[in-house]
């Protein structure tokens, strides 16, 4: 630490102060502000990056908004002969199979994750969080692999007759059951969430203090009625956060869902009919795109998706930081 | 009675909850038990050495595949990591008010976008103006996918570098760009590249964001700026086609596939462990 | 209503760590007993073995004796859920249920044994603010949350929660270590009328206090019950010599 030498007491001129403070910039280096360069561009790549994405999809998106416009949204038909693209039952899919497997995925899930959190005995729990973390790794083409070859015929020769007997009087199960189609994809897209909401359910429960439960317990309360009372209402908001985040997955998800539901882009009441998903119509149609204006019309489906995974992911993130501060981000 | 009652609800919420863990890991089960079934019958040298053959002809194989999976991860990571690490540095150095929030916050976004979304960009970005599919473009979209990611690992590692070790650097009249270098990124070291692998073992199974950008090959073509073979996307490819020789082969790319993933991840997870008392 | 303790030969272990030594103790009904010691003395323990919250932590384990009007709490046919209703307890730092109101608060103990009717909840939780002094401070904001008071009033607020079911004795862990002065005197006077109607067990590293609001005074060193006695005795005639240490000050 450079320390300017001083004259001590007055001079001719009065008082001099001796020059204790080193300048800013005599501390720094070349070395350092190097360095600081290098970091801060690596940094700002990420912004250049995400700026570039937004800019560039907005501009390829154009063509389609402009011909379009908001009645994209809307509009049911999704000609590529005629060049009248309409969104709607891609927008449909996509939310009825996420609801589906939110529906699915949250029970077992916020159960499971109390379970390993709270209710189970200790040397169960290290084994099944392991367990749940690998299914997180398992990349979503193979899931769609088992759900081609094992959950769909399951579906079709048992479950969906077996449905359509028990519950046909209800539109939801009325229909051929092709095996394909809207309920598989909601049901292996709530195996592909689920050990998210656990995982992040978990963090959220375990970051309630213990003495949240020991007021519970001391005041009478079962284990289960300390968990109800002091550890769910605590977490309440992240646990909701656990779920959208579960939710904006499932909103992104697109290999499995494209070889399980069928890829028809209608609406269609029952859950046993194919169905098209914005993720899966981009992922199905985009090099098959033969003209300008269809190709733009996917990229504006991607628009759309984006922006609703970004809200929602949002929203999420806020909801989850609001228990006990920081809560860890899950490895992804 | 009353007691009772609260005594038969608790004992029933513990089962109730048991049985949503076991509800939950029994797909896991059954995927990896019917992967090995299917897939070790398919797994020889074949399908290591050889490449695809044409319907109806035994012998085929994915050796392109694997050898453009690891080709395009290669080269995602050369292009994502500097980017990923120096700016996860940066983030838990820097003093700096603004930029490390606007970092921070557009990673968070980031983790959460589709990939087929970055796939688009990709698309737009490289393969229009090339005018071609290219293994440049497929690995641009998954180093997209991997620097944030990358990024906040290595912010948490830096960040767990006890601050007594920089300052006690610092006060010994070294430089901050060489206390970074000589004795925080050091320690972080381990962390760090177990963050690394577990990005690693995500973008090896992508396979939208690939789609078209890669795009896939049936030959050995390993030029940069041509279309390339990737695992996730022939066991795609595979899985949707009708011949049953074909599916055979896409189980035995899943084995691979997943086997590799998993290696990845638990020599993470085992790396950390002892170090930093990671998992809970 | 006369709710006396007797603790026989109470041994406790955190795993395979032994850290209470055979402890025998009587405590008196509707009387404050203290109990002393340095930290790490197994004080803390003690008092949760007396409402078995001790077993509730990961390797805590327990055995002896506690008898509570002549019933063992440790008898194996015992449900430890329901000795709680009778034994309150009143943790260090202040615990409210921060997603619930005060009126919520005092009431969470009732609503768990079943009671429904709105009147008989009102007036319980009225019953039980004034009992812990708060009535008059929170009865206009029964609505406002739990967390939103002060660490005192707080405080108070768990004590009523505790009270509201009506237990026989009241376990208190070092209840004011978290409060500033004024806010420790208001407890202890607290304690004071309270015992009227309660056992009173209280733990503190605090000789004043201890030496303030007891009748009777354990001391408790590395797991061991050292000393036993009427608080005035204790304080100013010990007979053991390592009571005598820890109130001169020599360590601790």
């Amino acid at each position: 630490m450079a320390r300017a030498a001083a004259p001590q007491g007055g001079t001719a001129e009065g008082l001099s102060l001796p020059c204790v403070l080193p300048s800013k910039r005599a501390v720094r280096g070349w070395g350092d502000q190097l360095f600081r360069l290098l970091l801060r561009s690596a940094a700002s790549a990420l912004l250049a990056i995400v700026t570039a994405m937004v800019v560039v999809m907005v501009r390829a998106a154009t063509p389609a908004i402009k011909a379009f416009g908001w009645r994209f949204l809307i509009t049911s038909t999704w000609d590529p002969v005629t060049e009248h693209f309409g969104a709607l039952p891609l927008i449909y899919g996509t939310i009825v199979s996420s609801a589906l497997a939110l529906l699915l995925a949250v029970p077992l899930g916020i159960g499971a994750a109390v379970f390993l959190a709270e209710l189970a005995p200790l040397w169960i729990r290290p084994p099944v969080a392991f367990l749940i973390e690998l299914l997180a790794a398992v990349p979503s083409v193979i899931y769609g692999l088992w759900g081609i070859f094992s959950l769909v015929p399951w579906l079709r020769q048992y479950v969906q007759p077996a449905l359509g007997a028990t519950l046909g009087f209800l539109p939801l199960f009325q229909g051929p059951p092709y095996g394909v189609g809207m309920l598989t994809a909601g049901i292996i897209l709530a195996v592909m969430i689920v050990p998210f909401i656990i995982a992040m359910s978990r963090e959220v429960l375990l970051a309630v203090p213990n003495t949240q439960r020991e007021a519970a317990l001391a005041l009478g309360a079962t284990r289960w009625e300390a968990t109800r009372i002091a550890v769910l209402r605590y977490g309440r908001s992240g646990l909701i956060g656990a779920v959208l985040l579960g939710l904006g997955r499932a909103l992104g998800e697109t290999m499995a869902v494209t070889m399980v539901i069928g890829n028809r882009p209608e609406i269609s009441a029952s859950l046993f009919a194919p169905g098209y998903t914005m993720a899966s119509m981009i992922a199905n149609e985009f090099t098959e795109a033969t003209s300008d204006l269809y190709l733009s019309a996917l990229v504006e489906v991607g628009l759309l998706l984006f922006v609703v995974t970004v809200a929602v992911n949002g929203l999420a993130r806020l909801l989850v930081w609001s228990v006990g501060g920081a809560v860890h981000e899950v490895r992804e | 009675m009353r007691g009772q009652r609260r005594r038969v609800v608790n004992v029933m919420m513990n089962w109730l909850t048991a049985l949503s863990a076991a509800v939950v890991v029994l797909p896991l089960i059954l995927i990896l038990v019917f992967l090995v079934y299917q897939g070790a019958s398919a797994v020889n040298l074949d399908f290591f050495m050889n490449l695809p053959k044409p319907v109806g002809e035994p012998g085929g194989g994915m050796a392109n595949a694997i050898v453009g999976s690891v080709i395009l991860v290669g080269l995602a990571a050369c292009l994502g990591l500097p980017i990923g690490i120096l700016g996860g540095v940066y983030l838990a150095e820097s003093r700096d008010r603004c930029l490390p929030w606007v970092i921070r916050f557009l990673a968070d976004v980031m983790n959460g976008v589709p990939s087929i979304v970055i796939g688009i960009f990709a698309y737009t970005i490289i393969v229009l103006p090339m005018r071609r599919f290219s293994a440049v473009a497929g690995a641009f979209a998954l180093a997209v996918i991997m620097i944030p990611i990358v990024l906040r690992t290595s912010e948490e590692m830096v960040r767990l570098v006890p601050a007594s070790l920089h300052e006690a650097a610092l006060a010994l009249g070294i430089p901050q760009w060489k206390v970074v270098l000589r004795v925080v990124l050091p320690t972080a070291r381990a962390g760090i590249i177990t963050g690394v692998m577990v990005a690693v073992a995500r973008i090896a199974g992508e396979t939208a964001p690939l789609l078209f950008t890669a795009f896939g090959n049936r030959f050995w073509q390993l030029g940069l700026n041509q279309p390339i073979a990737a695992l996730p996307l022939q066991i795609f490819a595979y899985a949707i086609a009708p011949y049953d020789d074909w599916h055979r082969q896409a189980w035995a790319g899943a084995l691979v596939l997943i086997a590799l993933i998993f290696l990845t991840s638990l020599t993470a997870r085992i790396a950390t462990k002892g170090r930093f008392g990671g998992v809970r | 209503m006369a709710d006396g303790i007797l603790v026989r030969q109470l041994h406790a272990w955190f795993g395979q760590v032994h850290v209470l030594h055979g402890i025998d103790l009587a405590i008196a009904p509707l009387a404050v007993t203290a109990i002393i010691g340095p930290s790490g003395c197994g004080k803390s323990t003690f008092i949760r073995c007396l409402n078995r919250m001790h077993e509730v932590v990961p390797g805590g384990r327990a055995s002896g004796q506690v008898l509570l009007n002549g019933e063992d709490l440790y008898d194996p046919t015992v449900d430890p859920v329901q000795i709680r209703r009778g034994i309150g307890m009143v943790f260090q730092k202040p615990n409210p249920f921060p997603t619930m109101s005060v009126f919520e608060n005092v009431a969470a103990g009732l609503r768990l044994g079943g009671v429904r009717n709105r009147g008989v909840l009102q007036g319980t939780v009225e019953q039980a603010l004034r009992q812990a002094a708060l009535w008059d401070e929170v009865k206009d904001q029964l609505g406002k949350s739990g967390a939103s008071l002060s660490g005192g009033q707080q405080q108070r607020l768990c004590i009523a929660r505790a009270l509201a079911v009506r237990p026989g004795v009241l376990l208190m862990d070092e209840p004011c270590s978290a409060l500033d002065p004024i806010a420790t005197a208001k407890i202890e006077e607290l304690i004071q009328e309270l015992k009227r109607d309660l056992t009173i067990v209280i733990v503190t590293h605090n000789m004043q206090q201890a030496a303030r609001v007891s009748g009777s005074t354990g001391f408790f060193l590395l797991g061991e019950l050292v000393e036993f006695g009427e608080t005035g005795m204790i304080f100013t005639n010990p007979h053991d010599k390592r009571t005598e240490d820890y109130i001169t000050g020599r360590f601790g």
